[in-house]
């Protein structure tokens, strides 16, 4: 096999079945090319190659006894380092979880797993997904496969750019105000961010409740349909997680778009957009409209408050989940005096200077005095963001933006700001607020070769509908604009 | 100026965080960008408005709570093996009662 093949999970499933080539041979193969570009590219923070040859040999084992082979045989996959996974260091990219191996397996790691997935390795991230470049992770920042010298996006970079580096099929990311989608949209690659309460969380490592979301990352829509045909579904274990029935995601894929109405919002093409991204996601919706969708312009007038809504939301919860790191249960000690002391300095040191700013942030937002006018304040405001996504999908079927208002920026140009930061996630956040379904897909690049990424937003549970318009916009040429 | 270098350093110790002096002079300046920002909020009435507190599904509403019953995990070893100080079955921490 050539060093840069790109598979895909069906030229796998070809591969195996034709024993051109084994799955161990496979795993072999994305190991070797994960050792000559890692310390380039840090994409990986742990690797898993026990556990993923125990499970290659179980599918080559089923291939001789000529056994049907479940759809994700042999395919080997990534995992963000915020998703538990038995026995395998996972440390959220944080100091303070250093050492730390999970006692269990995440539900959407077991369900991969019993799809036949291959875990090869866990992907580094901004410090508990908190950031947009993966600058924020204590290991050091991933670099983008396509331009090394700039970041690959955030949080989950790691599993971005694994796929785009071609060091995995597939893998999975989490998104809590756009984590998934614009390193999607910075790498080159398919990123779903489902519905909230479409994949089980049993498992992720929470940092806002109320957001976070796990979905994946694919060289293709189709295999990122595979992936979600698979992860999708109600978990006992995960009280958060929906009874809604899954469709088949791969079959829906077929079905044309003819008809469809696509929703562009006036307000999301205001100032502080790219001129060749936004000349880029005007190509992409012509090529929608040759496929047969209608345009139709609407309003989404409260997307202007989505990042302060997001700011006080997230945060708030931030500062309560990540209250566990004490220094008690996991992770290293910094010793103290007293109980409250050594808490104080084993999370002072534990900590990354992102994860402290959030923490405070969000104690301060949900401390006596300030509570109703930031915390519950930022509650009705993220009603009012949800109420213009469902008045949005009366009159459209799905809502077109760009992922982001900017292609990949430099490593370093843009750490001194965190707010500009923050600014930056404006296409993202609105939707993760509202809790529905966005896909990024690559649509074209610019001038100086970085992609450029569309986002699709479906109704809740959408997923189908928005897996089949990226389908058919990947078909179509899109990402070739 | 939205906040302190004290409202930091107390909410700092709400959260059980040590900051050092240069990190409160940090964050506050942060802070106050961020909360001067976050102000836009008050531009819109939101009077009559439910706060919106996690989005749940219409069609979720089915029985989400399972019944509680006790599932043995065995795991204890490997639990107290990720521990920074543990003395099985437990974890150990400074002393917390004075005599």
């Amino acid at each position: 096999m050539s060093a840069q093949s790109a598979w895909t999970i069906p030229e796998v499933r070809t591969a195996l079945e034709a024993r051109k080539i084994s799955a161990r041979e496979l795993v072999m193969d994305f190991y070797a090319r994960i050792a000559e570009r890692n310390s380039e590219l840090n994409i990986f923070l742990a690797l898993s190659p026990e556990r993923a040859y125990a499970q290659a040999d179980k599918i080559d084992a089923a291939i001789a006894a000529g056994d049907a082979l479940p759809v994700m045989a042999g395919v080997p996959v990534a995992v963000k380092d915020v998703i538990s996974t038995r026995g395998i260091p996972t440390t959220c990219g944080s100091r303070i979880l250093e050492g730390y191996r999970p006692a269990y397996d995440a539900t959407a790691v077991t369900l991969m797993e019993r799809a036949g997935a291959i875990v090869l390795g866990k992907t580094n991230c901004d410090e508990f997904a908190m950031g947009s470049s993966n600058e924020n992770s204590a290991y050091g920042p991933v670099r983008n496969p396509v331009a090394p010298d700039h970041v690959p996006g955030g949080s989950s970079g790691g599993s971005a750019a694994a796929v785009a580096a071609n060091l995995a099929v597939a893998s999975l990311g989490t998104d809590t105000g756009g984590s998934i989608r614009q390193p999607g949209s910075f790498c080159g690659v398919p990123a779903l961010n489902p519905s909230y309460g479409r994949v089980s969380r049993y498992g992720l490592i929470a940092y806002a409740s109320s957001l976070d979301r796990i979905g994946p990352f694919a060289h293709t829509v189709r295999d990122a349909a595979t992936v979600m045909s698979v992860i999708a579904g109600r978990d006992a274990r995960d009280a958060t997680s929906a009874s809604v029935p899954v469709p088949d995601y791969v079959a829906g894929l077929k079905r044309p778009l003819h008809g469809l109405r696509i929703g562009i919002p006036e307000d999301y093409f205001g100032e502080g957009i790219d001129p060749e991204v936004r000349k880029k996601i005007e190509a992409g919706i012509a090529v929608l409209e040759r496929l047969g969708c209608r345009r139709v312009s609407i309003r989404m007038p409260n997307t202007n408050y989505a990042i302060a809504t997001y700011y006080i939301v997230a945060t708030a919860e931030a500062s309560s989940n990540l209250a566990r790191y004490d220094g008690v249960r996991y992770g290293p000690r910094v010793p103290g005096s007293t109980l409250i002391e050594m808490y104080q300095k084993t999370r002072g040191h534990g900590f990354g200077a992102e994860v402290k700013r959030r923490i405070v942030l969000g104690t301060y937002v949900l401390s006596a005095g300030y509570y109703d006018a930031y915390y519950i304040k930022g509650q009705k405001v993220r009603a009012l963001i949800a109420r213009d996504f469902q008045e949005a999908f009366e009159k459209v079927d799905a809502i077109v933006t760009p992922t982001s208002p900017v292609p990949a920026f430099r490593l370093g140009e843009r750490t001194a700001n965190p707010l500009q930061m923050y600014l930056a996630d404006i296409y993202t956040v609105t939707g993760s607020l509202a809790g529905v379904p966005g896909i990024s897909v690559p649509c074209g690049k610019s001038s100086s070769g970085l992609p450029i990424g569309l986002q699709i937003y479906g109704p809740a549970f959408g997923e189908d509908r928005v897996l089949q318009m990226a389908h058919a916009f990947e078909q179509a040429g899109g990402p070739e604009l | 100026m939205k906040i302190s270098r004290e409202d930091v350093l107390k909410v700092a110790a709400l959260a059980n965080l040590e900051l050092s002096d240069s990190e409160v002079d940090t964050y506050r300046g942060h802070l106050d960008d961020i909360l001067t920002y976050i102000d836009k909020l008050n531009e819109l009435d939101t009077s009559g408005v439910e706060p919106l507190t996690q989005v749940v599904a219409a069609s979720t509403d089915d029985s989400t709570l399972r019944d509680d019953v006790i599932v043995r995990a065995d795991i204890i070893t490997e639990v107290l093996q990720g521990a920074p100080d543990p003395e099985a079955p437990y974890f150990r921490v400074p002393k917390v009662i004075e005599k």
